[in-house]
């Protein structure tokens, strides 16, 4: 589904490399995990995936599903199925949240050929993600992550996802700010998408998020690379011995 | 509640697709080709008495045009707004047009030439009567006001073609007539109340105004009448190189109330041309107006050829006590706008209230805001102005907030926020204030914004496109005043802000 072949990122403001030859392949129904330390280079990846302005691509090829996935638009990336669940969602004073979900589903659908979604069923899709995923009413009226605490602000991340339907997501530090509670919430929403035709990159700090969104593979990436790559218990080491068995892996590669 | 939240939500997504297949550019920009009827080209006293026999006026409203006229001679036109106004020859100006097989004004809607309704019902404003405003009705089942009307006195260049409902509306008491009609057939109130809010002389434009105004609507709400249905007045400039002048008056006599949209499209021409309006509002004892402007001339092109130069004077007279005003102006065309509604708040318990968008793209330029005059005890004023601008435009907020000696416990709050798209644009915030009581209170808020672009990244991680997702943050920006305005006009509003900033991005 998604392959990285050699992918070298520097940042475009200031000349600096933050992406050191990345490779990576990640096939249908797939769970990666990306761990690593502070500045190793696991946001700008998302953010490129994403399509973010501020980064150069000095070499390698990122390829979904057959076609230049560094050459689409962001929101073409978007309708060919790529989701970015936000570190930190941004707030859109005075967009309702009804507003924008219909929006984004709708340009989608008509980016893809399909016929826009009529008001009616619209409301009857969301308002059955918003109660699975414990969202009131209240805050479904409220503008785009206006005034919700971080928990709301992931969980509203999580609706919007089951909401367009797409086939490879990245969740970038979802558990950041997340109290236990709202992780398994947040988890259960993503454990309930999942399917076999679905990939996830998920990246963290931390292992606990993996307790709930069970990997099949976890990366270890230190300096713009992934240095290590194992199973779920790679993660569990990670939790013990913290990541400075592999800082000295990164450094020996260049 | 929850679910008018909810419809008017999808009603901004419905709004998005037909901005989409509106396809972008000034959509009004089309000319009627009818015969039409000029004064001679410029300006003396003898256009002055032309006007005025042309509209069959009596010998009192001429000597009121000729003092006007003489005063204007005198008067010079103000250079200190923040607009860059290339000369206007007043000489080189048509003051009166009208479609030529209109001598006869016509007694009903039937005996309109067709072509001059076929321009309205372009422009989506219905002149049939009976003919519902189309809209949300179909959107919101439990929507009681399916019955819903609006008044329309439509003015074509310098006259007006008709006004509907005028039957039911008479029924009610209420007078709505074009203001030619009114100096004929209501002298007494006319001659009480024109000029009472805006004299003669107030200001260079409103002084050229008084003295050769062709029509306009005229209002009057009698005692204890809350008018039955919105009313509603469509400038529509047609003729070229003609300058458009109309006079609104509306009158709310005591606990009365009218809801009063206002709106105004031109053709797309090359050269520029002149508006200069002025609308008298008159609230008496617990009597309440709101009056709604889109305003929609044409702004030009993208290199700034043409447009409409809009000089507006509009004044509210809060008389009576706790009389209320609602002024809500969307000022997206226009080549230049200045234009500053205003509330003077002589009775105690009065409040004036000002909500404003005011959107510049590629070379418009708009000096545009309130005064607030707090003269009795306890009044209040709101001021709300968000300004936008795009391109290379210009777009300033200039408002006065004044608290007179005797207005005890008054208060003022103003929030002026301001949003930039790109960085070859300008906004600048103007405010004075002036407070000469102790007991009152001013607050002012500004805020100078750019569409973020992590807003924009984020819509479009979702998979909305860049002009859309700017149409979405930018009317979020505005939601607060978009709200003030009645249901229909806030959906026109909606299209226009996504039209009017088509290309500002990218």
């Amino acid at each position: 589904m998604l392959n990285i072949d050699d992918l070298k990122v520097s940042l475009e403001e200031e000349e600096k490399q933050i992406i050191k030859g990345l490779s990576l392949s990640i096939n249908p129904g797939e769970v990666h995990a990306i761990m690593g330390p502070n500045g190793s280079g696991k946001s700008t990846l998302s953010s490129v995936l994403a399509g973010k302005d501020g980064y150069i691509i000095d070499s390698g090829t990122v390829n979904f599903d057959g076609s230049d996935l560094l050459e689409a638009e962001v929101e073409a990336r978007a309708a060919l199925g790529i989701f970015m669940a936000f570190q930190y969602p941004i707030e859109i004073p005075g967009v309702g949240n009804m507003n924008f979900l219909r929006t984004a589903l709708n340009s989608q659908r008509k980016t893809r050929g399909q016929e826009e979604l009529n008001a009616a069923d619209f409301l009857k899709l969301v308002r059955g993600i918003a109660k699975d995923l414990e969202i009131s009413d209240e805050m479904m009226k409220r503008p785009v992550n206006v005034g919700a605490s971080g928990g709301e602000k992931k969980r509203n991340e999580i609706l919007q996802m089951c909401l367009l339907e797409p086939r490879f997501v990245i969740l970038d530090e979802t558990d950041s700010g997340l109290d236990v509670d709202a992780m398994k919430l947040v988890s259960k929403g993503v454990n309930n998408f999942s399917s076999s035709s679905r990939s996830f990159l998920v990246i963290t700090h931390y292992q606990r998020l993996l307790n709930y969104i069970v990997p099949d593979f976890v990366h270890i990436m230190v300096d713009g690379r992934i240095v290590k790559t194992g199973d779920k218990s790679l993660a569990l080491h990670v939790e013990e011995t913290g990541y400075k068995d592999f800082l000295q892996l990164g450094k020996g590669k260049h | 509640m929850a679910d008018n939240y909810q419809v008017r939500d999808v009603i901004d997504k419905e709004t998005l697709s037909t901005v989409r297949s509106v396809g972008g550019n000034y959509k009004y920009g089309f000319s009627t080709d009818i015969e039409t009827e000029y004064a001679p080209l410029g300006l003396n006293e003898d256009i002055v008495k032309l006007i005025s026999k042309k509209n069959d006026e009596p010998e009192w409203m001429l000597d009121w045009r000729l003092k006007a006229f003489n005063r204007w001679k005198k008067l010079k036109q103000p250079e200190w707004a923040l607009l860059k106004i290339p000369e206007i020859d007043f000489q080189d100006q048509y003051y009166y047009a009208r479609p030529a097989n209109m001598k006869e004004k016509p007694k009903s809607l039937d005996e309109v030439d067709p072509k001059l309704l076929e321009t309205y019902s372009k422009l989506g404003i219905p002149l049939t009567e009976q003919k519902k405003l189309a809209g949300v009705i179909e959107e919101n089942p439990e929507d009681k006001s399916e019955n819903r009307k609006v008044a329309v006195d439509a003015v074509f260049d310098s006259v007006s073609v008709g006004t509907t409902f005028k039957e039911e509306l008479k029924s009610a008491g209420v007078i709505f007539c074009s203001i030619s009609e009114a100096i004929k057939e209501y002298p007494d109130l006319v001659k009480k109340y024109l000029g009472s809010v805006v004299p003669i002389s107030d200001n260079f434009f409103a002084c050229l105004n008084a003295a050769v105004f062709s029509d306009g609507s005229f209002v009057y709400i009698p005692k204890g009448v809350r008018c039955p249905m919105e009313l509603s007045t469509y400038f529509r400039i047609n003729a070229e190189n003609t300058g458009q002048f109309e006079r609104t008056l509306i009158i709310a006599d005591k606990n009365s109330y009218v809801s009063y949209l206002e709106g105004c499209t031109a053709p797309q021409r090359d050269e520029s041309q002149l508006h200069a309006a002025v609308v008298e509002l008159v609230i008496l004892d617990d009597a309440e107006i709101k009056y709604s402007t889109v305003q929609n001339w044409f702004p030009g092109d993208e290199n700034g050829v043409g447009g409409i130069y809009n000089f507006v004077t509009k004044r509210a007279d809060c008389r009576g006590r706790n009389s209320k005003v609602m002024w809500t102006q969307v000022e997206t065309g226009s080549a230049i706008t200045w234009k500053y509604p205003s509330c003077v708040l002589k009775g105690d318990n009065s409040s004036g209230e000002f909500y404003s968008i005011a959107i510049t793209n590629n070379m418009q330029q708009a000096d545009t805001g309130t005064k607030m005059i707090h003269l009795g005890k306890n009044t209040n004023s709101r001021i709300v102005s968000k300004g936008i601008s795009a391109g290379k435009a210009q777009n300033t907020y200039r408002g006065l907030v004044q608290i007179g000696g005797r207005s005890h416990n008054s208060r003022n709050f103003t929030q002026c926020d301001s949003l930039l798209i790109g960085n070859k644009c300008g906004a600048h915030t103007v405010p004075y204030i002036e407070v000469n009581n102790s007991s009152a209170r001013a607050e002012h808020e500004a805020t100078t914004s750019k569409v973020d672009e992590d807003q924009l990244f984020y819509c479009m991680q979702r998979g909305i496109g860049e002009e859309d997702a700017v149409a979405l943050i930018v009317n979020g920006f505005c939601k607060e005043v978009l709200q003030a305005l009645p249901m229909e006009f806030a959906m026109e509003a909606q299209k226009l802000v996504a039209i009017s900033l088509e290309g500002s991005v990218g």
